[in-house]
């Protein structure tokens, strides 16, 4: 376990947040917030409604600037970047809205489409890589519904599947699980690591739930026998996509660090994740 | 200009309310809050026409609001302009009975209709149907996150959701205003066979022979000009929607109050200026 946390430090970090501020005329959200995500590691950020976890993630995606601080992103300064570089810079990303933010004028297909027809990709293309998205997540049977036949949770895998289409680097999940069942939930997160596992994605997860991290930490995807298995303790190559969780409070970060370590812990905020 | 699109100014600080606030500041600020709303519609408008520069177009969506604005308004604009039409013929035959000069009825009607109740009618009725529309529209897709999601998944919104409605309804608000001249010209002709007893050939003579080339740029001018009030209007109201659902059914509302109110505005000054420039050049 050493050896894998040792590779996963040398790996360049995807996402560094520097020093960031951010607020409105309410006041500041965030106050001097630091951190990283390295590649291939997925950062797992707790926080009580309205601590900025959605803002952290809308500033790593260039969808909001800071108001002081960088924000790096791949090795690109996201919060010094123009509006027309933003838009090329997003491509490398996929972003997972918390209520799916799926256009609902747009059956399942189109939606999933959308970037590959943005991006000029001939139409023979794009069905079969519609479909593959689909069948990852299961919902090929859709193709043709609008996300108003869809169920929460199908619209969140949906979702996911719009993401995934043209293969990030790094995905931004804004509280996939809120919201929904546990059955569904559990669902959301096994998805969540077969992206992980399968495709080596980067990941920042904004959650109030500390069982998602926990599971993410906990389990990997087995490509041999296609199933989702407990880690073993002395680990194995699959295991390599490492887990942190970081707590917002207040404006800042509360804990950083390992899930063996929020686990052990006995501070009574922390506890309050894990009801 | 700014990069990043729509985000409108926050509210008040929880401490300043606290403290307490003076007369003074309270108007300061709603007019610092005018002034920055009035900056935001014109970046706006100045970023969806300039956009018709640059690439990418989406003619697709364009046609879509083309069908919509157009083909979408034709009924109710055919309707209101043969009654229009038929009541201008029918107040004012009234009045040329009196001198026994109901063969003017043709000029006067087709100089109303063309210079002035044409592109007006058309503009009001146009935003309250399509103004309306895109602020509904475009406040849902904001406050359900989609306007986001476009940005995340590298489209510009103002490309791909102000420019197409732009474009679309400054093509669409002249052709309609023009159709409902003609069909407006149709219910006076019925209107004055019936009511004054006129000849429909001496009806359209008059009505044809009166008009200027000035008069049809006029009616031309205003409607682009209505046409470009309502989509900016309708797009801006829409992509600054604060506050859910409620917030959309209140854009919705000011965007229908606020384009027909500068509609009507703006004809004043058009007119002016129409008249000015058609003694200069014509």
């Amino acid at each position: 376990m050493a050896t894998l946390i040792q590779e996963a430090l040398e790996t360049a970090p995807a996402i560094t947040f520097e020093d960031v501020w951010v607020g409105f005329d309410e006041g500041q959200v965030l106050r001097g917030v630091t951190f990283q995500v390295r590649e291939r590691e997925t950062l797992v950020l707790l926080g009580e409604t309205g601590t900025g976890k959605t803002l952290t993630l809308k500033m790593a995606a260039g969808l909001l600037a800071p108001n002081s601080g960088s924000v790096i992103v791949l090795g690109q300064e996201v919060s010094e970047m123009k509006e027309r570089e933003l838009l090329a810079f997003r491509r490398k990303i996929g972003f997972v809205f918390q209520e799916g933010a799926l256009f609902d004028s747009m059956s399942v297909a189109e939606n999933v489409a959308y970037r590959l027809r943005e991006d000029h990709v001939p139409e023979e293309e794009i069905e079969p890589r519609v479909l593959e998205v689909l069948r990852f997540v299961e919902l090929e049977q859709t193709v043709e519904l609008l996300p108003s036949e869809l169920s929460g949770g199908m619209r969140r895998r949906v979702s996911i599947a719009r993401a995934l289409i043209n293969h990030p680097a790094i995905v931004l999940y804004d509280s996939p699980t809120a919201g929904l069942d546990p059955v569904t939930s559990q669902t959301i997160i096994t998805l969540i690591l077969r992206l992980r596992d399968v495709y080596g994605v980067t990941a920042l997860l904004a959650t109030h739930r500390l069982q998602d991290g926990f599971a993410l930490a906990n389990f990997h995807f087995d490509a041999e026998t296609k199933r989702v298995v407990a880690n073993a303790q002395n680990g194995n190559a699959a295991e390599a996509a490492r887990t942190r969780f970081l707590v917002y409070r207040d404006g800042g970060i509360y804990f950083e660090g390992e899930p063996e370590e929020i686990a052990d812990s006995n501070d009574p905020y922390l506890k309050r994740f894990l009801v | 200009m700014s990069d990043a699109p729509f985000q409108v100014a926050g509210r008040r600080s929880k401490e300043k309310e606290e403290e307490g606030i003076s007369v003074v500041e309270v108007l300061s600020d709603a007019a610092k809050r005018s002034v920055a709303a009035v900056q935001d519609y014109a970046q706006l408008s100045f970023r969806a026409v300039t956009n018709l520069a640059t690439g990418p177009h989406y003619f697709q969506d364009t046609l879509e609001q083309m069908d919509d604005v157009g083909v979408g308004s034709l009924p109710i604009i055919l309707l209101s302009g043969f009654f229009i039409g038929g009541v201008m013929v029918l107040q004012t035959g009234a009045q040329f009975v009196r001198f026994g000069q109901t063969s003017l009825t043709g000029d006067v009607v087709s100089l109303a209709l063309v210079r002035e109740l044409g592109p007006a009618i058309t503009g009001l009725l146009a935003a309250g149907r399509c103004s309306s529309g895109m602020a509904s529209e475009l406040g849902s897709m904001l406050v359900t996150e989609q306007v986001d999601a476009m940005r995340a998944m590298g489209t510009d919104p103002s490309r791909k959701l102000v420019t197409p409605r732009l474009l679309a309804t400054l093509m669409m608000v002249p052709l309609l205003t023009a159709l409902m001249v003609f069909v407006g010209l149709l219910g006076g002709c019925v209107a004055s066979v019936f009511s004054l007893r006129l000849g429909a050939v001496e009806f359209w003579r008059r009505a044809i022979d009166a008009l200027e080339f000035a008069d049809l740029m006029q009616g031309f001018l205003k409607s682009v000009a209505f046409g470009f009030i309502l989509a900016t209007v309708g797009c801006y109201k829409g992509l600054t929607v604060r506050g859910g659902t409620q917030g959309v059914g209140r854009a919705t509302t000011q965007s229908v109050v606020i384009s027909s109110v500068l509609i009507i505005v703006a004809d004043t000054f058009l007119t002016k200026i129409s008249l000015y420039l058609a003694n200069k050049i014509f």
